[in-house]
Order: C-alpha cells, then sequence, then structure tokens
C-alpha cells in the first residue's frame, strides 16, 4: 500500500512536476468548459483550425524574440474574428472558407519554421510539453483560466439559449452573433493557454474529446460540464504519471486518456441502450 | 438592468391596430430576388388571421419581418403604433420546428423560462419569480407532467405548445406562428383548434402561417391569401373572413 502511496506521490517532489500538475488541472477546467459549448454548436473543426492557426503567431514570435504566449494570443485572436466575420458573409460555406485559411496559416507557420535553424527549438510548440511549464506560464494560464471561467458564467444564459434558438434570441433584441464572438475570443484564449500542453496539433482533443465524452453520459448541461473537467482534469494528471514514468509525450499521453475515456463512455453509452426496454411513451394530458 | 436591445419599452398606442404592414417589400439578405413585394395587411388587437400559400409564397418571410428578423427594403411596419424592435417583449415569432436545436440539452421547464430572458437582459439572472411564472404557464397549458423533460423527448404537438407557452411566459400579445401544423401527427387539426381557442381566451393577436386551411375557417377571423411574393384575391369559394389585406 506505501509502495503505491510512494509511486504516487514520488514525482511531485520536484517543482516541475507541480508545477505541472497545476497547469494540467487548469487547463482542463478551460478547455473542458469551454469546449462542451464547442461540442453542442457543433464547433468541432472551429477549435481545431483555430489551434493551428496559431502557430505561424508563436513562430513569428520566436524568430524575433518576443514572447511566444503574445504571438500565439495575437494569431489566434485575429482567426477568430476572421473567422466570425468569413462566416456572416455566406459567400462561401463556413466549413469550406476555414478549411482554406486553417491549411494555410498552418503551412505559412511550418514554411517559417523551416527557415529557422532547426525544427526542434518548435516540437513543444507542436506537441506539447507539460514538464517545461514555466512559472511566466503558469500564471498566464491561470489568468486565462479564471478569465474564460468568469465570462462564461457570466454570460451562461445568452450563450446557452443562443445555442440551441437563436433566432428567439434575435427576436427579443439579442445579437446572436456577438456571442458567437465571444465564444471564438474565449477559444482562442483557451487553445493558447493549452499548448504548453498538449500542442497545437493535439489541442482541439482537449476541447472536443471530454465534452463529446460527458454527452454521452448526460443529458444536462452543468452535469455535462461537470463530467467533461473531471475528464480532462483526470487525463491531465494520467498523462503526467505516464510521461514521468514511462517517459513517453505528454501530450499525446494525456491526448490518449481522453480518447480513453470517450471509448468507456461510449461503451457505456451503447450498454445501457442494450440494456434498456424499449420505451413506448406517451404523454398527454 | 442592462437591457439587449437599447429599445426597451414603448408603450402600445392606444386605438392603433396590433399589427399595421403597408407595401412592404422583402428581400433575402445577399439576394436579389424579393420575396415580398408590396404587401398589406392590417390585424385588429385579438384577432386571429391566417396567412395562406403554397411553400415559397412569403409566408415566413412576412412573419419574419414582422419578427424584426428581416430588414424591409421598403414600406412599412407598424406593431401596436411603434416600429418592430421598440418592444421586443411584445412580439413572439414560433418558428418552423426545423429551427431550434432540439437535441440541446435542456429541460422544458428551462426553455419556457427563456420566455422571460428579454424581461432580465444581461448579467441577471432568473429569479424565483421568473421560474414561478414559467411553471404557472406550464400548468396552464397542461405540460407539467414533462416539465424535466430534455425538449427532444417531446411529441411534434408537445414541443409546439412547449414554445407556445414561452411565448405567454414572455407576455407577448403578438404571436407569430410559422406552420404550426407542419410536420404534426394525426392530432394536429384538434390540437391546432385547441390552440387558437387558448390563445383567443387569453386574449393575444395571433397571424398563423399555414399551407392548407383545411376545415379551420371557424377558427380564424380573417385570411391573408399569398403567391409569389403577393396578395392575392381568395380562390373561389375559399374562406376569406374580415377584410386583412389590399384584396376582398
Amino acid at each position: 500500500m506505501t509502495d503505491i502511496i510512494d509511486w504516487l506521490t514520488a514525482p511531485f517532489q520536484f517543482t516541475f512536476m507541480q508545477t505541472a500538475l497545476l497547469a494540467a488541472v487548469l487547463v482542463g477546467l478551460t478547455c473542458a468548459s469551454i469546449g462542451v459549448y464547442v461540442v453542442l454548436r457543433r464547433m468541432a473543426f472551429i477549435g481545431d483550425a483555430l489551434s493551428h492557426t496559431i502557430l505561424p503567431g508563436v513562430v513569428v514570435a520566436y524568430l524575433n524574440g518576443f514572447s511566444l504566449s503574445a504571438g500565439a494570443l495575437l494569431a489566434g485572436v485575429g482567426t477568430a474574428l476572421g473567422i466570425g466575420w468569413l462566416s456572416r458573409r455566406e459567400v462561401i460555406r463556413e466549413d469550406t472558407a476555414i478549411g482554406v485559411v486553417f491549411t494555410g496559416m498552418f503551412a505559412l507557420g511550418v514554411l517559417l519554421m523551416s527557415q529557422a535553424r532547426s525544427f526542434r527549438d518548435f516540437t513543444h510548440i507542436l506537441f506539447g510539453n507539460i514538464l517545461g511549464v514555466t512559472a511566466d506560464d503558469l500564471t498566464l494560464i491561470a489568468v486565462i483560466t479564471a478569465g474564460v471561467l468568469l465570462l462564461l458564467f457570466l454570460f451562461h444564459k445568452e450563450l446557452e439559449l443562443t445555442s440551441f434558438d437563436p433566432i428567439h434570441a434575435e427576436v427579443i433584441g439579442l445579437k446572436a452573433s456577438w456571442l458567437r464572438y465571444l465564444l471564438l475570443l474565449l477559444l482562442a484564449f483557451a487553445v493558447v493557454s493549452s499548448i504548453q500542453v498538449v500542442g497545437v496539433v493535439m489541442t482541439s482533443a482537449l476541447l472536443i474529446t471530454p465534452a463529446a465524452a460527458a454527452s454521452l453520459l448526460t443529458h444536462r448541461l452543468w452535469r455535462m460540464m461537470g463530467i467533461a473537467i473531471v475528464i480532462a482534469v483526470a487525463s491531465g494528471v494520467i498523462g503526467l504519471y505516464a510521461s514521468f514514468y514511462a517517459n513517453v509525450s505528454s501530450g499525446a499521453a494525456i491526448v490518449l486518456a481522453c480518447t480513453g475515456f470517450f471509448l468507456l463512455a461510449w461503451l457505456w453509452q451503447a450498454l445501457r441502450h442494450r440494456l434498456a426496454q424499449p420505451e413506448v411513451e406517451e404523454v398527454w394530458n | 438592468m442592462f437591457p439587449y436591445s437599447r429599445r426597451v419599452h414603448q408603450d402600445a398606442v392606444p386605438s392603433a391596430p396590433a399589427l399595421e404592414v403597408r407595401d412592404l417589400t422583402v428581400a433575402y439578405p445577399g439576394t436579389r430576388r424579393l420575396a415580398l413585394k408590396g404587401v398589406n395587411l392590417c390585424v385588429p388587437v385579438g384577432a386571429q388571421v391566417a396567412l395562406v400559400g403554397h411553400n415559397g409564397a412569403g409566408k415566413s418571410t412576412l412573419l419574419k419581418a414582422v419578427a424584426g428578423l428581416l430588414p424591409a427594403r421598403s414600406g412599412s411596419i407598424v406593431i401596436y403604433g411603434n416600429p418592430p424592435g421598440a418592444c421586443h417583449h411584445r412580439v413572439a415569432y414560433l418558428p418552423q420546428r426545423g429551427e431550434i436545436d432540439w437535441r440541446f440539452p435542456i429541460t422544458l421547464r428551462k426553455l419556457v423560462l427563456t420566455g422571460r430572458y428579454v424581461h432580465l437582459g444581461w448579467f441577471k439572472r432568473p429569479t424565483r419569480k421568473d421560474w414561478l411564472f414559467a411553471d404557472e404557464v406550464i400548468d396552464r397549458l397542461g405540460l407539467s407532467a414533462l416539465r424535466e423533460r430534455q425538449i427532444s423527448q417531446l411529441s411534434g404537438g408537445q414541443q409546439q405548445r412547449a414554445l407556445l407557452a414561452r411565448a405567454l411566459a414572455q407576455e407577448a400579445e403578438l404571436l407569430l406562428l410559422d406552420e404550426p401544423l407542419n410536420a404534426v401527427d394525426a392530432e394536429t387539426r384538434h390540437l391546432m383548434i385547441e390552440l387558437l381557442g387558448l390563445l383567443r381566451h387569453e386574449q393575444k393577436t395571433v397571424i398563423t402561417a399555414t399551407h392548407d386551411l383545411g376545415r379551420l375557417e371557424s377558427d380564424f377571423d380573417g385570411a391573408l391569401y399569398l403567391a409569389e411574393g403577393r396578395e392575392i384575391a381568395p380562390p373561389p369559394g375559399a374562406f376569406s373572413g374580415m377584410k386583412v389585406g389590399a384584396l376582398a
């Protein structure tokens, strides 16, 4: 028994592991709660695109010696506003527009990277390195988490309404497009905060997979957010242990843990469906 | 309070009709084709009027323009003596069922509660009074047993009634029903008569878009027939009732 406890606590003698744990918890909290809206509003593709388009911002910042987070934020916010604008004027289909912008921006990032001395410097941006989170990174992550959660709480009522019935929102004078911009901006911030943890390429998994798993388990929004947060945070911790003991990529381990939870949720849901009697119900008063 | 729109509350002009539409022309944003070409409609307070026509005749367009969802290209819309959007709570638009994401994780009770939002505005949370208001309306429409159901687990007719409950929770006076008869089951006619009777009892003004009047003549006070964005004369032998348009 004490062996297990030792095994579990040993990693956290190190400061970098404590920082990493905090980062995992905070990023899980941010991504999972905003991820529920991303999944329910069918914005999964946008989430993915947003994380990829941040790459050129980061690379430019790196090559010029600016703060990487600032570069990421600028590129992320720019993309969020761009996507919002493109999808408002229905000249081309939204998913087509996103597909064009996201691959173009990502390619630009790769091109800029190839100009630099080596690709190696960028692997932690592409694939994340939670063990390398610095105190400054952690502060930024904490500020983003607090900000995102506060705004989600303040605008919950409106985000919820515009998600399932934007027309009613418009009729009562509430602009659905404003809420969409807000969500895209929060998404950009969430993506920036999670880059250190899972990297540009896999960030969308942290947004989408925990929320998708939770959506299989409940029909209540708050419960869905709660379950998604638990899954994301647990995955972060599992990934942390995996990278400490097995020396594997922390980002990949975290994402795979999320995927594992999703499969469990899927199985549970399928089983419940099998076992339940076919219900025929008609209630008329 | 931080209202959703700058223009919050305008009192109704006494003696003004519930709705007066003059020579209204509307095009969908980004297209040139006119969906409405000079339509007139006048609905007195408390009247129940049907908009009749085939798909694409302009019924939905007219309702959406009145609800403030589409801008008028020319002509005017006056609601209780005020321009559209002057008082957002007074108009309720019940969309075709396909325009709402019914799979969203929300209960019938919460759906009805969203009718209170126009009175709350930004940041204010629904109070106990708002919940009670919603529950009372749910009771009145006989939906109490379904209160905690997720909205996709309601039948088509129940979903219609839930939307109606929301309009009542909103304290709307002018109700715009877009094809409430569509995609509902065999109970449809019965349900529609029941709903119209209920709204008449509540002294609401109701405008209903439908492609088929069926045998509902006795339940409407008047009808406006539309084809290709224009008003047409009632087909021979069809119900017309009180005069609401420019033609007979």
